[in-house]
């Protein structure tokens, strides 16, 4: 008898994911639905959605979600959780989002340890908006605002997320992962898993950087660009555990 | 019920607690500090969340976030900090939220004074975010009525799924006067809200926060439900005080403590053998239009008093619509006018001398 190897996620709806093809944030998005399958907490976990573009996840989880402003789910997050301080409460947020204009959301509810989970998608670009440079945009990396490569001097270097919020004490776990390839897919489900049950365990703010791709705006094919995160991404933003708290260890 | 002295910031607090609110996010501005310096004891006590957020951007959202699933929330700020949440009270206007917004006022522009001020009017009433939307704006004139608005503002917020705002002033917010308070606090019955997005909790649909329409038609059919909204808002809900109006010569009219004003002078004038008379908005928006069309029948002249440059002379005149001459008289920056000043204004319009 044949045995059903891939099923939707019961955290996923059936509607159609719009991301273009190679695009890495569907896996993203899998990989959340089927750590809150696995929790069995989709009946009382809400999410929040970004300006980006994820922007439509909230057509994507089956289950309460918001949009938020841009740069602002970690505030609309901390809303929602200090209202219903028994849900389970996760942001998903792209670089632009939140390493630009969302960085003193991101940074206060870190500091604040508030107990929600961010999923951080790291793709070195602004997807939605045409290409644009991102706060991650690798040193010289052409996007459409660098056109001859982001140089040192105009616009500076990345802003690197976990290392950054790993210094702060209400951030008891911050892990970077990447999806472009199947082993590293595993760790990364593993690690928004770990994320989860620190929130679950009351234990402060979580958050997974992922690196991600976007073929469309890196102007490459969907097997080029996992190449090109390997290659180019890896080496600028160490994977890793950046802090765990021994509870969850 | 018993009489207490209560300072107006605090009556904000008190009234949003015996309105049923138990979130408040805030980040401290002067002249309203002593508000989060109330709550921020009192929350605790009545097992509600006070929260210093880490700027009015984020205290916005926060309130975004509480309103989304479905509990009373409570902001406050002065007029800076009212321009960094224009974003957010924008969204929450388009994503129906209901939640109450406070603006003590100061004098601006720019980090302007803390003095006292009403020149935030049109950015209340006027929109003050992007898109097609309006906030219910209430403005009190004395403690009292800061903490029956307050009642009244949470439940048209639920009522109308809507933000709502009570503007103030520094004025306002520091002066101490007896209040009737019931001796218990009462959790008060609160609507049900079957949209809201707490989690699925055994529900099937999923409910979604959102004031994203990306297919214009369907953004217009947004706006459309939003205005009809506005209307009913409108037809059923403008407030507003009149006094000594039925045979007066010339209406004063202002808001909050610039109506005060006004009401003082009313009296001065009746006084010196001048009728004068009084419209007094509570509702500056919906604005009472109506009640100046009717007064424009009988009186001869107009006068606006207002903290301000002259915002609400807009909304004035065009209620008045060209049937008699608006008059104003203003101070800006925080000065206060002062009831002799205004009644001299009075003396000389009545006299004809500024024509
Ligand atoms: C206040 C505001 N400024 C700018 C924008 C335009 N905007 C939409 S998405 C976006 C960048 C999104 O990039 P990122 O967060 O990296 O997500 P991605 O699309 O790459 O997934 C920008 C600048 C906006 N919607 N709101
Ligand atoms: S633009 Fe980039 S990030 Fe956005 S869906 Fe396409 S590939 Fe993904």
């Amino acid at each position: 008898m044949a045995k059903v190897m891939f099923k939707r996620p019961a955290a996923l709806t059936d509607k159609q994911f719009h991301y273009c093809p190679g695009c890495t944030h569907g896996i993203i998005h899998r990989l959340v639905a089927e750590v809150i399958d696995e929790m069995g907490i989709r009946d009382h976990t809400v999410g929040v959605c970004p300006v980006g573009c994820s922007v439509f996840a909230y057509d994507y989880f089956n289950m309460d979600m918001f949009q938020a402003a841009h740069g602002r789910a970690p505030a609309v997050a901390t809303g929602i959780k200090r209202t219903l301080p028994d849900r389970m409460v996760f942001t998903y947020q792209g670089d632009g989002d939140l390493a630009s204009i969302g960085t003193a959301e991101i940074v206060h509810a870190a500091a604040r340890g508030e107990k929600i989970t961010t999923v951080f998608v790291n793709n070195a670009v602004y997807g939605m908006t045409g290409g644009q440079m991102a706060p991650t945009t690798l040193p010289g990396q052409k996007t459409t605002t660098t056109p001859k490569g982001r140089e040192k001097e105009a616009a500076g270097l990345p802003v690197k997320i976990s290392e950054m919020l790993s210094t702060l004490d209400g951030a008891v776990y911050v892990a970077r992962v990447s999806v472009h390839d199947p082993k590293h897919i595993t760790q990364a489900k593993k690690a928004i898993r770990k994320a989860f049950e620190v929130q679950q365990a009351g234990l402060g703010f979580s958050l997974v950087e992922v690196l991600s791709t976007c073929p469309t705006n890196w102007g490459l094919s969907p097997k080029e660009s996992l190449k090109w995160l390997a290659d180019n991404m890896l080496p600028y933003y160490p994977l890793g555990v950046y802090k765990e708290p021994a509870e969850v260890k | 019920m018993s009489k207490v002295l209560m300072k107006g910031n605090e009556a904000i607090g008190e009234g949003a607690i015996r309105a049923g609110c138990r979130h408040f996010f805030g980040y401290p501005i002067t002249p309203q500090s002593e508000l989060p310096h109330y709550l921020a004891k009192r929350m605790p006590e009545v097992g509600g969340v006070f929260l210093q957020a880490e700027s009015e951007t984020s205290s916005i959202n926060m309130v975004y976030g509480a309103a989304g699933t479905g509990f009373r929330v409570l902001t406050s700020s002065s007029s800076p900090g009212l321009s960094l949440m224009q974003e957010g009270i924008s969204y929450l206007a388009g994503a129906e939220l209901p939640c109450v917004i406070v603006n003590v006022m100061r004098g601006g522009p720019g980090l302007g004074s803390i003095a006292p001020a009403q020149s935030d009017y049109f950015q209340a009433v006027k929109g003050g975010g992007h898109g097609d939307y309006k906030l219910i704006v209430l403005a009190p004139a004395s403690v009292q009525e800061i903490i029956d608005l307050m009642q009244v503002a949470f439940d048209l917020g639920d009522k109308y799924r809507t933000p709502v705002m009570l503007v103030g002033d520094g004025i306002l917010g520091q002066m101490m006067e007896p209040v009737e308070l019931a001796d218990e606090v009462t959790l008060p019955e609160i609507t049900a809200k079957p949209w809201a997005a707490g989690g699925l909790k055994g529900r099937e649909t999923p409910n979604i926060i959102n004031s994203l329409y990306i297919v214009p038609e369907d953004c217009e059919k947004l706006n459309h439900r939003l205005f009809a909204k506005y209307e009913a808002i409108a037809t059923e809900e403008t407030r507003w005080e009149e006094y000594r109006l039925a045979d007066a010569e010339i209406v004063l009219t202002g808001f909050g403590t610039a109506a005060r004003i006004a009401k003082s002078v009313v009296d001065k004038a009746r006084a010196e053998g001048i009728k004068a008379g009084l419209i007094r908005p509570i509702t500056l928006w919906p604005f009472p239009s109506k009640v100046y069309a009717k007064a424009a029948e009988q009186a001869q002249r107009f006068l606006c008093v207002e903290m301000s440059m002259g915002q609400m002379i807009e909304d004035v005149k065009l209620a008045v619509n060209g049937k008699k001459p608006v008059h104003f008289y203003g101070r800006s920056g925080g000065m206060v006018p002062l009831a002799k000043d205004v009644l001299a204004e009075v003396k000389k319009i009545m006299a004809g001398g500024d024509e």
